[in-house]
């Protein structure tokens, strides 16, 4: 007799809740990795336009490997790896660092020509052009690659449960091993519902701190 | 450096020791000049609305060459700008004009030969400071989309730490200086603008320090003939009024004609010639002629008066 999906929440609600804490440290702490070391690079491939294919290929290839695989392929590795959440943030981080770097390199590389050539024949330095022009006109772009990442993240994290993470996998693990899907719905519910929450309130976030390239009277006939 | 640049209040001092711009040496407090605050033991903002150089040349280039790739594109480049003077460089597309014009504010570098800015050889100067003290106006403006226009033609100025107060005053001095009426266009963004308002804008935003060089590329070749010919006109009056050198790029002989006081010929990266506007029009160069007939029979009596 399989018990209802509703039953089970309510009876586990402590756990469902735990688990989807942990979840919740293992994307944000992937996320922030990947952020510190994407965004950057993302810039610096701007910039040394060599690096960009070797780069991008790269990540291109990790995002190919299927997820367990690659929680599997890290577990060996020294110090990153092993069993645990130390391996899942990594790996996840790995995952989420296409999307940005891709983003950071095509929202960079889009600012209008003549922009960045007024900003430096009028004295700008690169420091100034970079924080002042660069990143302000592509902050919509690179923050429409956090979110995608972000989401991405929160959907691979359920697989970190396999290999000792914690997570709302743990969940999904159980029940297809329980046989019960109630169980699984437990995991994959609240995961589903982490993404779209996070999806809209980081949308909320693009919109806010994208500097606006129209005014006021933008439909104003001139 | 003049003394009334440096900000120093002991002028016999100063003129002891011309190359120390900072007078802290002397131990004497700093004041510097209209509500500047001492930076560094320097007064920042400072500017000089006439070139200091002591033969009066702003703008001096000797047998300049620049390489890409082992081609050269411009070769044995040699030409002086003085203050009040609008030199315009014309020439076909890809003869070498706006190269030549980027290796003045040194977005490009020279493979050989010296630039002298302001009697200064250009290597001897922070090409920061450089760009600074030199206006660039492009053809597609360049206007930073997501500031506003006041903040946009406030923007070297700004850079430069002058006091606020002092940033509005002369950002609402160059929107009527191009007629634009502030109180309408300062807050808006650039994508709420025309074209022949965008490039008024870009002149006030390069005009907004008070550089002594201004240099321009093509700046009314993307605007319609209508607003083109008015730009142009006001153009040339306030040129008249500014002591600024200003180098001027242009393929349209009928522009070199209204605004330049002389025009250098470029062609194939060399600069064939430099003429008198009068001269011009009755040059035997085979470039020249090509390009007066370029303005179709009969229109030579017209353009060399214009009204």
């Amino acid at each position: 007799m399989s018990v209802s999906f509703w039953n089970f929440l309510i009876s586990h609600h402590a756990e469902v809740l735990s688990r989807t804490l942990e979840h919740l440290l293992l994307v944000g702490a992937a996320m922030l990795v990947a952020v510190v070391i994407g965004i950057p690079l993302g810039i610096a491939l701007v910039r040394r336009q060599i690096l960009r294919r070797w780069v991008l290929g790269t990540a291109n290839v990790i995002q190919t490997i299927p997820s367990l695989a690659l929680f599997g392929f890290l577990i060996p590795v020294p110090f990153l790896g092993g069993i645990g959440a130390t391996t899942a943030i990594v790996a996840l981080a790995l995952y989420a660092l296409l999307p940005i770097l891709r983003n950071t390199y095509t929202g960079i590389a889009g600012v209008d020509p003549a922009v960045l050539e007024s900003a430096r024949g009028m004295g700008m330095t690169p420091r100034q052009i970079l924080w002042d022009v660069e990143l302000p006109l592509s902050m919509g772009v690179i923050l429409a690659g956090v979110r995608v990442a972000t989401v991405i993240c929160i959907g691979v994290a359920t697989i970190a449960a396999a290999i000792g993470a914690g997570g709302l996998g743990v969940f999904i693990f159980r029940g297809v091993a329980m046989v019960s899907n109630a169980v699984i719905l437990a995991g994959a519910i609240p995961a589903a519902l982490l993404a779209i929450a996070v999806d809209l309130i980081l949308g909320l976030v693009e919109r806010k701190l994208t500097p606006s390239v129209t005014g006021a009277s933008a439909f104003k006939s001139v | 450096m003049l003394w009334q640049e440096s900000g120093c209040t002991d002028r016999k001092r100063h003129a002891d020791r011309p190359e120390n711009e900072d007078c802290s040496e002397w131990g004497r407090s700093l004041t510097c000049r209209d509500g500047f605050q001492p930076r560094y033991g320097r007064c920042p903002g400072w500017r000089v609305s006439r070139a200091a150089a002591p033969d009066g040349l702003a703008i001096e280039l000797r047998s300049i060459e620049y390489h890409l790739d082992g081609r050269p594109i411009v070769s044995a480049i040699t030409f002086k700008v003085a203050p009040g003077e609008t030199l315009i460089l014309l020439g076909r597309s890809g003869s070498g004009k706006t190269t030549t014009l980027k290796l003045i504010n040194r977005l490009l570098e020279p493979t050989s030969g010296e630039i002298l800015i302001e009697g200064r050889p250009q290597l001897e100067w922070d090409p920061i400071r450089l760009r600074r003290r030199i206006g660039y106006v492009i053809q597609d403006v360049g206007l930073f989309p997501h500031w506003t226009v006041e903040q946009n033609v406030g923007m070297v100025p700004r850079l430069e730490s002058w006091p606020e107060a002092r940033v509005q005053g002369r950002v609402r001095e160059m929107l009527e200086l191009v007629g634009l009426d502030f109180a309408k266009f300062a807050g808006r963004k650039p994508s709420e603008l025309s074209g022949g308002q965008r490039q008024r804008v870009g002149v006030a935003r390069a005009l907004a320090a008070d550089p002594p060089i201004l240099l321009m590329d093509e700046p009314f070749g993307a605007l319609d003939p209508v607003t083109r010919a008015e730009l142009q006109r006001e153009f040339r009056e306030l040129a008249a009024r500014l002591e600024k050198a200003i180098v001027f790029v242009t393929h349209d002989l009928r522009e070199a004609l209204l605004l330049g006081t002389r025009i250098g010929l470029f062609a194939e990266g060399w600069l064939a010639g430099i003429y008198e506007p009068e001269e011009f029009l009755h040059a035997t160069d085979a470039e020249a002629r090509a390009f007066v007939d370029s303005l179709g029979a009969g229109s030579v009596a017209r353009v060399s008066h214009p009204g």
